[in-house]
């Protein structure tokens, strides 16, 4: 096993950060709620032999909507070798307690739960970067559901982001969930490519985030 | 009214506007009736700071005359009782000149939609160009530079006082398409260059002893088709033979380990390196322009976003510039300067191991070329908004690159070669 420190600075560090925020996203993200990676403090590598390569993090997350809100985290990324069908894993800690918005989350169900017709939106952010403030919480679900896709994407040599919702849809349900089909960009940071997806998510503010179907779309499912 | 309105140009001509500079100052016309009343503005002048307006000075003021002054905001009641005491007439011309000044620059925006705190059409962007050479002659000068593939003009500005033997910094925006907010960069520093010259030492003492040439777009086409088809669009809009797949990856494309890693072969990939080193018309001119220059450009910056990052050379290989510790060292400073601002932490290094390995790059081209100091930015945010960073934040992100900007051009400016 060999352990070396690497600049903050690097990319690939850099990358390992990103993935950890998207799995945390994921775990953590809900509609009152959304994390975003700001630095890298510190990065080592370890190489395990027959296994693959072990990043241990250190990097601070900010609130999505509140850029001075941060929270300090630590995290153990594996890239395991070969088998890319297999997510890397990611362990994880947060320093202290995350924001509680158990009260925005509920205001959100019941608002989405009292609507007469399904939600629809689109472009969310608009091309100038704005968000109408009752899409804010329909933004951070898909912040949080598509960590999920990005974690289970992810190779050590990509960095997904969030670029923009292209289309979302709310699907009726008959039980207490939410159910939203969304159509996503996702930003390839090194092959610089813009990627449609396709994630269909369900959520309860007991039950936290779940992504029950998820799949690359064409290049022309936006037109 | 007209005269009016001169005194206030003229006002803004020979003092050049800092943020809130006059915020709360008074403009007030007097006529003194009498020997007796000149003796009161007299005293007046020599108790506080007046500035006279008409006449030039104090001691052209005679009686019948009318008299215009301005005062700063904490000594405006002063000025209103001795005036009254003394049973001088008089009225507040402008009761607070920050807004007057304020009003007179929105009036433009209100005609033509222009902002530097929206992201621009290229048509907005066209007519500012013109229209702030127009307004600053002595500082900016509009030349074109050679045309895009769809044929559009590629705008260049000059910025600097006019001098012989002046070295020059160039800096280009809009590389990639989707990346509004490095236009807005572009527009902002001339802004900040006409408005505080004359006010803010550093940039007075760099556009008397520099250039500036500064290409608020590269590539136009691209930026035109974020607007009107695809937002995130990166590449330009050239066709390429046998393929249906549109556009070359501009910074991909310099002659610069062209296409040797780091970019792709592929038309219809994102990093397409293009049919050979500077197949682009955008490319081509502006590395014309360089070479042509060459004997005057020192330092050469290209703009882009998201990452917060500050790089130099080299991406098209791991092995470190000639210049490396220097280069290096620049880039920490000029991270800290842009930090102290708004906390906003920015990343540097070379670029093969900050961002990653990519041959072809603009920045590595003009180093290997013989300018020293060569940089991309890659400015907010770090992946939160991305591409559709908000309107709100232009202003902030404008204001704190332009402190590493400034960094880095007084820093060259010390150390021309």
């Amino acid at each position: 096993r060999a352990m070396a420190e690497l600049p903050p600075s690097h990319s690939s560090a850099s990358r390992a950060a990103a993935l950890a925020a998207a799995y945390i996203s994921h775990r953590h993200g809900s509609p009152g709620h959304g994390l975003a990676l700001r630095d890298v403090r510190r990065a080592r590598r370890e190489d395990i032999d027959g296994i693959g390569h072990k990043y241990h993090l250190e990097f601070v997350l900010e609130d999505i909507f509140e850029r001075d809100s941060t929270v300090n985290c630590t995290a153990e990324v594996l890239y395991h070798l070969g088998n890319k069908n297999s997510a890397p894993d990611v362990q994880f800690t947060i320093e202290g307690e995350l924001k509680n918005t158990d009260e925005a989350d509920n205001v959100f169900y019941n608002r989405i739960k009292s609507l007469k017709k399904e939600l629809e939106a689109e472009n969310i952010p608009d091309s100038y970067g704005n968000v109408p403030p009752e899409m804010q919480p329909i933004r951070a679900l898909a912040w949080a559901a598509s960590g999920y896709v990005i974690w289970q994407n992810s190779a050590e040599d990509t960095k997904y982001q969030l670029a923009q919702i292209k289309r979302v849809k709310q699907v009726k349900r008959t039980d207490e969930y939410l159910e939203f089909d969304y159509v996503i960009l996702l930003h390839e940071n090194v092959s610089q490519e813009i990627i449609p997806w396709q994630m269909t998510v369900l959520w309860h503010p007991q039950h936290g985030v779940a992504v029950t179907q998820n799949g690359r779309l064409p290049e022309h499912a936006l037109d | 009214m007209w005269a009016f309105l001169v005194l206030i140009g003229a006002a803004v001509a020979s003092a050049h506007l800092q943020d809130l500079a006059f915020d709360g100052h008074k403009v007030f016309r007097v006529i003194p009736q009498n020997d007796e009343q000149v003796e009161i503005i007299h005293s007046l002048a020599s108790k506080m700071q007046v500035d006279f307006w008409q006449p030039d000075y104090v001691k052209l003021v005679k009686p019948k005359m009318q008299v215009d002054f301005r005062v700063e905001a904490d000594k405006a009641l002063e000025v209103e009782h001795l005036l009254k005491e003394s049973k001088v007439d008089y009225k507040v011309l402008i009761d607070n000149l920050q807004t007057a000044l304020h009003a007179q620059f929105d009036s433009k925006v209100r005609s033509t939609g222009h902002s530097y705190e929206k992201y621009n059409t290229w048509e907005q962007i066209v007519a500012w160009t013109a229209d702030i050479a127009a307004q600053n002659p002595s500082l900016v000068s509009r030349s074109v530079i050679g045309e895009t593939y769809e044929g559009r003009p590629l705008y260049l500005l000059k910025l600097g006082k006019s001098g012989t033997n002046k070295k020059a910094i160039f800096m280009d925006c809009g590389f990639h398409a989707r990346e509004w907010i490095s236009p807005a960069f572009c527009q902002w520093f001339v802004k900040e260059a006409v408005e505080t010259y004359g006010t803010d030492s550093t940039m007075t003492k760099l556009l008397n002893s520099l250039d500036f040439y500064v290409l608020p777009v590269v590539n136009i086409d691209g930026y035109i088709y974020t607007w009107t088809n695809d937002r995130m669009w990166r590449k330009t809009r050239s066709k390429n033979t046998g393929s249906i797949c549109v556009g070359t990856d501009p910074n991909r494309n310099f002659n610069a380990g062209w296409c040797t890693l780091g970019a792709s072969r592929s038309p219809c990939d994102s990093t397409y390196c293009g049919s050979a080193p500077e197949s682009e018309k955008e490319t081509k001119a502006l590395a014309d322009f360089i070479r042509e220059h060459l004997s005057t450009i020192k330092a050469y910056l290209t703009i882009h976003s998201y990452s917060q990052l500050l790089l130099f050379p080299y991406s098209y290989t791991y092995t470190h510039p000639k210049d490396y510790s220097e280069l290096n060292a620049i880039a920490s400073a000029a991270t800290q300067k842009l930090s102290s601002l708004y906390n906003t932490k920015y990343v540097y290094g070379p670029g093969a191991t900050t961002i990653y390995p990519a041959a072809g790059g603009s920045d590595d081209w003009a180093y290997d070329q013989g300018i020293k100091y060569s940089f991309t930015f890659e400015l907010r945010d770090t992946g939160n908004y991305g591409f559709l960073l908000p309107e709100s934040q232009i202003k902030p992100t404008c204001e704190e690159t332009l402190l590493a900007v400034k960094y880095i051009a007084d820093y060259v400016l010390d150390h021309l070669y």
